[in-house]
């Protein structure tokens, strides 16, 4: 099933994210709005915050992270791939609307979207007319497949999501377009303007791959190979003008982009400025003294920043939905956990009241998780509540838990390890609070703490996951592209056990999950689809593999000078920068 | 006022006025600290007490000291360490009431007259602008009182200007002018020199030259061979012996070392425990010394004709506390006499400083007979 | 003098060689030692099979060691390729690595962040001397006094506590609250004015800490000298009061005083990491702390040579200024 093969890498964009995003103490909201015209609360949820189309002004980003690269085949950061689209354009890309709007996909570099063959197996575009490079030269659709086709220059290249290769190139026999003599077969220009791609197996997703930045147009005589970061080669509505790597960036506009041609666009800010400091509480500090108008990282403020912000100026906050979620996974290698109904205890027996109180509450901490498929995601089933976590109110289930250490023959409980990365301060009060829940109900948790940098070879490693003992490992983890085969293939999928680098931490090995996903990804039409994911899902959380803390929420800074603000599901709950301007 | 120290004089030489003035004043205790009219003297030191505040009690380091000195003449101020000779000399330069920073200021009362001016009322600026030109001081360790981060002629230049309004250049002229007049081979290259750079002696010339650069009318030497070599300290001595004559300045030797004052001094200021225990010309203290410490130090005086062994003993135990002075005679428990006056009066009545022959006062319960018997008979044979 | 002067460089140039052959030893061998790939060392935290690949044909890490070491001086002086996956990334000399995170040269992100960082510690400098100085001469001679008191405890918490917390507090108080002062760094070339707003509180915050420390050295020192015998020498020559402490006292207790600032330059670096974090200078402390969080190994290096490197030269041009000040060091 290597057609399944998706990124290893989403992990450490899940670490940097909730790294900063999940903070202990939790928010207290309430308070009065004391925002001089800045807007409500929540007014960029489901709903344009400031809707506007005055153009001019500087659009003024702080982070402190700067990009894994700017290079659109290496990024693979979520806020980048978000920041991208001001400078790139795609074949198709995301509906620039608030919330689920934004996940129906438009033409964006192409007159419309896919025209698929019957098959599933050809995906045909036509370029749109007078498309542009910033130099003014014609954008062909050659451009658009060697932009592709550099995520097959790992070797240079590497860090971001290869999805489009591992569905062209399931087995990785063309070397890359530096390497390899030959031209791809699988991606065909049979003239300027048309583009196809020719997939092995039918792939449900593969347009939604397609949308991700990743898959931006490179002109060949401007790639500037490893060094493209300092300096991508503009075919959106801005382009670089200067950038030092960790400290600044800024872009102005691209003359030749025409908005006629573009309606996903708004660009409305004569200049982008990023500002890149070192310290969150800085951060935070400047945007609420309004030196800055939003977050770059979209990790949501720190813990004094974020009730400075609740308090005194609620009107400049969002607090939506992020893709993300914080979870628990049961590695079945790992005794008791090979039996289920120890696993079930342990579900049972985690209060996720006070594991969302240890993340910061409601606002902060996010809502309490039922299943492993997050709201964002299409799939997403309320009703499915298997094991009454929402029922329940968040408390835990002794009773059953107990019921369950008896079917599991531990009527009196059992020791074990629960992994988490010392690196998030969240995710170590999460794995406190399930330490002590679970001590009500006999089972006894020991917390080992590891380094965050480093989990791909400590917690990704099956055998030393074993060696260690680690019963339970705690994580997060998010969507790459918002689909059920973005979200789910790496985490249930037999296929995707690895020795090193491994995201299937519970060693799911279930022909009924594989096939239930074989299909969903198989299935073209995106309703059908969502509902077949929901349906492996349920299996999933049958299995009780996993334990799914909560769904994780950001406390967003909307400065009073942004218009045109909303929360995207597209981009995991975070602003669609493109659509931003300033008053 | 237990007591109050004569100040005489012998009766030739211009100071016998002073001295017959003194006695009299003498004979009123009391009066002098109310007595503000200027003397004759060049330098009159009347009833000086330098008593230091500390934390175990009140250290009376001059309790009660007057002397006299007429320009051209040398006094030497001998005794222990401890025994209030530097705290008089500091005292004189006015350098008590300066830089006590947080300390406890001393308290000081008497009356220092230098040419008609009283010191120790006058106004600190007025008393600085006296220190370096009309009173210079030499000082024991010529390396540490030198300033080991500037050169010797920087040093020097610095203590004529500040009482001269000339500029660098006259200053150095000047400067080259005083280490050659004190004997420094190649003035006009060692001015350059670092205290560190010189001999031992060298340095102390070089102290004496800064210390004449102001054509002072007192100078000061405090222990200014002490820490030099046994050949250079006749250098030194001889020095400042011709400087004297040449300059005209009144000089005040102080030591340890009777043997420095025997060349120098027209008289001689013994001092114990703060106080003045004989005062005479350097003939009547070295020839017929009135009082048991004297003698002591004289006994301790190095001697190259005489075997180790058959000297005196010299002066045993160690100086009396300035805290808690013995009572009666401060002498008393270490001097080898104390029993000779009948009854207890050593240990309980301090003894008055008398004039014992014309011009020389000793501080001693002893009688008269009694001194010049065990001078004669037991002291000088040994000498 | 001059032959003093050779020497010292050459023991520099010695020292630093050294220092390369640690840091190289540190980042290359001991890791290939300890069994880790230092290639994935290289890469980032990202690692996957090709980058890692493309990374080791770049540094030739299969190479034997001296070959690398032998490639990493070269660099150093002629420049160096790195060649693998079909690309080759020129890095000109002097090449002291090449990042393969931010894909820059180590050397020119050095000489672009170490004006920031060498304008924040010597403005720091400058301020906690002219503090540290005055304080502690004041409480000299002042000792005991309830100014004496309240400058060594103020002293005292300058020494406690650390710079995010005095460094926030002086960012609320006074960049935030009254806005007296600029809350963020702008290069000197673009604005000075306001570039010296911006360094305010950064030059006042890390001379805090330090001029602490001077204040209490200062006063303990002056008290010392001023029971020197040449102290009373100068008040004998009548000098004035001021000139005796101003000249006499402080040329003795500026020494003690200057091997302390030679020590500190090397503690000022991790002063500095702080300090640039807290007001978000992007200077070496806040580069080499984002290089530490990508695990940015090359920069790393860069940063710690650069550091070794102006400690190196920080305690040269001390033990030359020694011999300005204290004529009795001979330098021979």
């Amino acid at each position: 099933m290597t057609t399944l093969r998706t990124s290893r890498r989403r992990l450490a964009a899940v670490s940097a994210v909730a790294a900063a995003t999940l903070l202990a103490t939790s928010a207290c909201g309430g308070g009065n709005s004391d925002n001089e015209g800045g807007g409500e609360y929540n007014a960029g949820v489901n709903k344009v915050a400031n809707a506007s189309n005055k153009k001019g002004g500087t659009l003024k980003f702080v982070g402190v992270q700067d990009a894994d690269s700017w290079d659109t085949t290496r990024m693979y950061y979520a806020f980048a791939l978000d920041f991208a689209r001001f400078y790139s354009r795609q074949l198709v890309s995301y509906n620039p609307k608030p919330g689920k709007k934004s996940l129906d996909l438009q033409p964006d570099l192409a007159t419309d979207t896919a025209q698929i063959s019957d098959d599933g197996k050809v995906y045909k575009y036509t370029l749109k007319d007078g498309l542009k490079w910033e130099d003014g030269k014609p954008l062909t659709a050659e451009d658009v497949k060697y932009g592709i086709e550099r995520q097959w220059a790992q070797k240079t290249l590497s860090g971001g999501p290869t999805y489009i290769k591992d569905v062209l190139d399931p087995d990785g026999k063309w070397k890359g377009p530096y390497e390899d003599k030959k031209p791809f077969a699988n991606i065909k220009t049979p003239d300027k303007k048309t583009i196809e791609f020719h997939l092995p197996k039918p792939n449900g997703d593969f347009e939604q791959m397609l949308a991700m930045p990743t898959n931006s147009p490179v002109r060949k005589d401007k790639d500037t190979k490893s060094k493209y970061t300092l300096h991508p080669f503009s075919s959106g509505p801005y382009k670089f003008k200067s950038y030092t790597p960790n400290k600044s960036l800024l872009l102005v506009r691209n003359k030749e982009w025409d908005r006629s041609g573009d309606p996903l666009r708004k660009a409305l800010p004569d200049k982008i400025q990023v500002t890149l400091l070192t310290n969150p509480d800085e951060r935070d500090k400047r945007l609420i003294n309004g030196d800055a108008d939003l977050d770059l990282n979209q990790r949501g403020m720190e813990v004094q920043g974020r009730q400075t912000a609740l308090k005194q100026h609620k009107g400049n906050v969002d607090n939506p939905q992020s893709g993300f979620i914080s979870y628990v996974a049961f590695p079945q290698s790992v005794k008791p956990f090979n039996n289920i109904h120890c696993r079930k205890a342990a579900i049972y027996g985690t209060d996720h009241k006070s594991v969302q109180t240890a993340r910061g509450g409601p606002t902060a901490g996010g809502a309490l998780a039922h299943n492993m498929l997050p709201p964002v995601i299409p799939g997403y089933d309320k009703s499915d509540d298997q094991y009454g976590i929402l029922t329940n109110g968040g408390k835990a289930d002794v009773a059953k838990a107990k019921d369950e250490l008896k079917k599991c023959g531990k009527p009196n409980g059992f020791s074990t390890t629960l992994a988490v990365r010392n690196t998030d301060k969240a995710d170590v009060k999460s794995a406190e609070a399930i330490q002590a829940s679970l001590k009500k109900v006999g089972i006894k948790v020991e917390i080992d703490q590891f380094d965050g940098a480093q989990g791909p070879s400590i917690v990704g490693n099956p055998a030393n996951v074993e060696k260690k003992n680690y019963g339970m490992i705690l994580y997060g983890w998010g969507p790459d592209f918002p689909s059920g085969q973005g979200y789910g293939i790496e985490l249930w999928h037999s296929s995707k056990i690895r020795d090193n680098g491994n995201n299937n931490y519970a060693l799911i090995d279930e022909p009924k999950i594989d096939k239930g996903l074989a299909d969903a990804i198989a299935e073209l039409d995106p309703d059908k689809a969502a509902q077949m994911y929901a349906e492996v899902n349920k299996e999933v959380m049958a299995g009780a593999y996993y334990l799914p803390l909560t769904y994780l929420k950001v406390v967003q800074w909307r400065s009073d000078r942004l218009t045109n603000v909303y929360a995207a599901d597209s981009y995991s709950g975070w602003y669609d920068f493109a659509s931003l301007g300033v008053k | 006022m237990t007591d109050h120290e004569h100040k005489s004089h012998k009766d030739t030489g211009p100071t016998a006025a002073a001295a017959t003035d003194l006695t009299a004043t003498g004979t009123a205790p009391g009066e002098v600290t109310t007595d503000r009219k200027p003397p004759k003297a060049f330098l009159e030191v009347r009833d000086l007490r330098v008593h230091f505040p500390t934390q175990d009690g009140l250290v009376k380091s001059v309790d009660g000291l007057s002397f006299t000195l007429e320009k051209g003449k040398t006094l030497g101020i001998v005794g222990e360490s401890g025994s209030g000779k530097s705290v008089t000399s500091l005292g004189i330069m006015g350098l008590h009431t300066v830089g006590q920073y947080g300390r406890q200021r001393p308290r000081l009362s008497g009356e220092i007259w230098l040419a008609g001016q009283e010191l120790l009322g006058a106004d600190p600026d007025e008393v600085r602008k006296l220190r370096g030109r009309e009173v210079a001081m030499i000082f024991q360790d010529p390396l540490s009182a030198l300033h080991p981060f500037f050169t010797v002629g920087h040093q020097i230049v610095e203590a004529y200007r500040v009482h001269h309004n000339v500029d660098k250049r006259t200053a150095r002229t000047r400067a080259v002018e005083l280490l050659d007049r004190v004997g420094i081979p190649e003035p006009d290259k060692r001015v350059d020199s670092f205290p560190h750079e010189f001999s031992g002696g060298m340095r102390q010339r070089a102290m004496i030259a800064m210390a004449l650069v102001n054509n002072p009318e007192l100078l000061i030497a405090d222990e200014p061979t002490t820490a030099l070599d046994v050949t250079v300290q006749a250098q030194i001595l001889d020095l400042i012996r011709d400087l004297q004559k040449e300059f005209g300045s009144a000089v005040i030797i102080i030591t340890h070392d009777l043997g420095v004052v025997a060349e120098l001094s027209d008289d001689i200021l013994v001092m114990y425990g703060g106080r003045c225990v004989e005062y005479g010309s350097a003939e009547q203290v070295f020839y017929e010394p009135q009082h048991p410490y004297t003698w002591g130090l004289l006994g301790s005086m190095p001697r190259i004709d005489r075997d180790r062994a058959e000297r005196l003993i010299p002066v045993k135990g160690s100086p009396p506390s300035l805290i808690n002075v013995p009572s009666g005679c401060a002498f008393n428990p270490r001097c080898p006499y104390a029993d000779v006056p009948k009854g207890d009066i050593t240990r309980t009545t301090r003894p008055e400083l008398r004039e014992v022959k014309p011009g020389h006062l000793s501080a001693c319960h002893m009688a008269q007979e009694d001194r010049e018997r065990i001078w004669n008979e037991e002291i000088a044979p040994k000498l | 003098m001059l032959t003093y002067l050779i020497r010292r460089l050459f023991a520099v140039a010695v020292m630093l060689v050294v220092i390369i052959l640690a840091v190289f030893c540190i980042f290359f061998l001991i890791p290939k030692w300890a069994g880790i790939d230092p290639a994935t060392m290289f890469v980032g935290k990202q690692a996957d099979k090709a980058s890692i690949e493309g990374v080791r044909e770049k540094l030739q890490l299969d190479e034997p060691v001296l070959v690398q070491l032998f490639e990493f001086f070269k660099g150093i002086f002629v420049g160096r390729d790195y060649t693998g996956g079909g690309t080759t990334t020129h890095c000109a000399a002097p090449c002291f690595g090449y990042s393969f995170r931010t894909e820059q040269a180590i050397w020119p992100v050095l000489t672009d962040r170490l004006p920031v960082t060498l304008s924040l510690a010597l403005g720091a400098a400058v301020v906690w001397l002219f503090i540290g100085l005055t304080v502690g001469v004041l409480s000299a001679l002042k000792r005991g006094s309830l100014w004496d008191r309240l400058a060594m405890t103020g002293a005292l918490a300058g020494v406690s506590l650390p710079i995010y917390f005095t460094g926030l507090l002086a960012l609320a108080v006074f960049a935030y609250q009254l806005d007296l002062v600029s809350n963020t760094f702008t290069p000197f070339g673009e604005n000075p004015a306001k570039w010296f707003s911006g360094m305010i509180l950064p030059w006042i915050t890390l001379a805090f800490l330090f001029g602490a420390m001077y204040a209490r050295l200062t006063r303990a020192t002056m008290l010392e000298v001023m029971g020197e015998d040449y102290i009373r020498t100068a008040r004998a020559k009548g000098l004035r009061e001021p000139v005796v402490i101003g000249k006499h006292a402080m040329r003795s207790t500026m020494t003690p005083v200057l091997t302390l600032l030679g020590v500190d330059i090397g503690a000022l670096m991790g002063s500095a990491i702080l300090t640039e974090t807290t007001f978000s200078i992007p200077g070496l402390g806040q580069a080499v702390l984002k290089a530490i969080n990508d695990r940015d190994l090359p920069l790393i290096l860069g940063v710690t040579l650069i550091t070794a490197t102006s400690v190196v030269i920080a305690n040269l041009v001390v033990d030359l200024l020694y011999g300005v000040i204290d004529p009795r060091v001979r330098l021979g």
